[in-house]
């Protein structure tokens, strides 16, 4: 539920370094409390963010949450696909669900991350 | 009938909580000044009866004047006939008292009544999607800027000068709070807006470009394709102000490529009244529906696979997501959005379209009746108008007003009113009550007052 190859941030996104960018998505335990995402605002490209910072927010039947961006960078990517099909939030948040990509601004913030085992014991579950 | 809901005994316990002897204590903080000014104003009469009240209130009410007045006022504000079946619909008190129709499995009326009004705004409009109404047109243009500027993220507001004065200010009011750049295209000597001056104007920082047609001086935007290429190749939004009853012989904003529609619907079956309550009709393009601010009622299938209605879209709201909410608007006009609904499914097409008309040619009659019969009077923008034009006088136009309305006309709007600078020009207005007996009358009064 909660891949080794990223790191997790306590408001319950992830970020997976490739080179020297990073893929930004929300944990499979967001989107569970959540429930059934039903729209996203997704971020415009090329917006520069701070770490903490509101990059997206997702809709479910009845509510609105806010999304942060858990490293500082410049938006490069935004997932299109989740316009039309917000649910791969839902149904594959590590890989099809992914929300941006990031241009990051400074390496040390990632590993300031929580790792797997961390996020899991944040969230109660070992 | 106890008025005053709480005892005596009530009231010392509240006191005693708080720690006060007397009420006196309790309000010890406002200024003896203001208590004693308060005391001499709340001079009550004692109680009288039932029928005395009555009898007492219609007095009151007796003073009004107005009813048997000649009325050539506008601008945005329009005295149509109201056929009858719209108050009667809108009196049932199903319709009258309800509030608040969260609950789609009690509020199916009242939620399909809203469908049908924005069915309805779309169909005149040609708009894609319409919200269940906003307060005024002055909320409505204010919310359709804030509604640009969360699309495009700028933050400058083109505005044409031809917009009401109190749309404006409304917006102006909006925008205090708010870290947006307001600036106003001026109209030319025809009285419509500057096509070059907009071009000049308008840049990578124009989030959205303002205009109102008919414009507030009545008169007719002749180039409005040109104005809506040069925002849409500016990637602004194009927000396009419009008179309801005047589409019966327009073309609809959608065939300017409007982006966000505003209207201010009180001439669609509602009666002109001091403060209102009116009707902001808003409606826009499908893609930005995210954006919209307010309520909108969505059409949905119930668990037996029956047609039903509900509020959608919440997510958008204040009540869902407080402070990011699309707007602070959580609540519509549903009262006056329905007298619309009744008053355009009662006219329809046809109907509308002769209103339209009968506006049109009241106006222009009034128009050539003036300029031939009488000396010393021009029309300030010789353009294209529908039902209003702006006359300019020798001498000041609040001594002409005056002098009709101790006649009983009220010949118009002198423009002192917005700008003071304008102290000779009258706006007149015309629609299908002005019979044409009571343009002659007109007339004839405004030859006299000019001698």
């Amino acid at each position: 539920m909660y891949p080794t190859d990223r790191r997790y941030s306590k408001d319950h996104e992830w970020a997976k370094m490739e080179n020297k960018n990073a893929i930004i998505g929300i944990t499979y335990y967001a989107q569970k409390e959540l429930g059934d995402i039903v729209y996203i605002d997704l971020p415009q490209i090329g917006k520069e963010v701070k770490k903490g910072e509101v990059i997206a927010v997702v809709e479910s039947v009845k509510s609105a949450s806010d999304i942060y961006s858990p490293l500082s960078g410049k938006i490069i990517k935004i997932n299109e696909v989740l316009k039309e099909k917000p649910e791969l939030l839902n149904e594959d948040p590590y890989n099809n669900g992914w929300i941006a990509i990031l241009e990051v601004l400074n390496p040390d913030e990632y590993n300031e991350l929580l790792s797997s085992d961390e996020y899991r014991s944040l969230i109660g579950e070992s | 009938m106890p008025y005053f809901p709480h005892t005596p005994k009530e009231i010392e316990e509240m006191l005693s909580f708080l720690g006060k002897k007397s009420i006196e204590e309790l309000f010890e903080d406002i200024p003896d000044e203001i208590k004693k000014r308060a005391k001499e104003n709340f001079k009550l009469p004692p109680p009288i009866s039932e029928i005395e009240i009555y009898k007492y209130i219609e007095e009151i009410s007796n003073k009004n004047e107005g009813k048997d007045y000649l009325l050539f006022m506008g601008a945005g504000v329009y005295n149509h006939y109201i056929p009858p079946l719209v108050k009667k619909i809108i009196s049932y008190p199903t319709f009258y008292t309800s509030y608040t129709p969260y609950q789609p499995e009690i509020s199916q009326g009242i939620l399909q009544a809203m469908f049908e009004y924005q069915s309805l705004i779309c169909d005149l409009t040609g708009m894609e999607v319409a919200n269940a109404s906003l307060y005024e047109a002055g909320s409505g243009t204010a919310e359709a800027s804030l509604m640009a500027y969360r699309i495009n993220g700028r933050r400058e507001i083109l505005i044409s000068q031809g917009v009401h004065p109190e749309y404006k200010e409304v917006l102006k009011t909006y925008l205090n709070a708010l870290d947006l750049i307001y600036k106003e295209i001026p109209i030319n000597e025809r009285g419509e807006t500057d096509i070059n001056f907009l071009e000049k104007e308008i840049s990578e920082n124009t989030t959205c470009f303002i205009i109102q047609n008919p414009n507030f001086f009545g008169v007719i935007e002749s180039r409005l394709n040109e104005i809506s290429e040069i925002v849409h190749k500016n990637d602004s939004i194009f927000i396009y102000i419009f008179y309801p009853i005047a589409l019966g012989i327009l073309k609809p904003p959608s065939d300017y490529n409007a982006d966000i529609a505003v209207a201010e619907g009180q001439c669609l079956g509602t009666p002109i009244s001091f403060g209102g309550p009116y009707l902001g009709i808003l409606a826009t393009k499908y893609k930005f529906i995210r954006q919209i601010p307010g309520r909108l009622v969505g059409e949905t299938k119930d668990i037996e696979g029956k047609r039903g209605f509900v509020l959608t879209l919440q997510t958008r709201e204040q009540h869902i997501r407080r402070a990011k909410a699309t707007s602070n608007i959580c609540s519509n006009e549903a009262l006056t959005a329905l007298s619309a609904v009744v008053y355009l499914a009662l006219l329809g097409k046809k109907g509308i379209k002769r209103i339209a008309e009968l506006c049109f040619d009241r106006a222009h009659y009034a128009k050539r009746k003036i300029l031939e019969e009488i000396k010393n009077v021009e029309l300030t923008y010789p353009s294209y108008f529908f039902n209003e034009f702006v006359l300019k006088f020798p001498k000041p136009a609040y001594e002409i007003f005056n002098k009709l309305k101790e006649k009983k006309i009220l010949a118009g709007i002198p423009l002192e009113k917005f700008f003071p600078d304008r102290k000779k020009e009258l706006l007149l207005s015309f629609t299908e009550m002005n019979i044409k007996k009571e343009i002659d009358i007109l007339v004839d009064n405004l030859r006299e007052a000019l001698k």
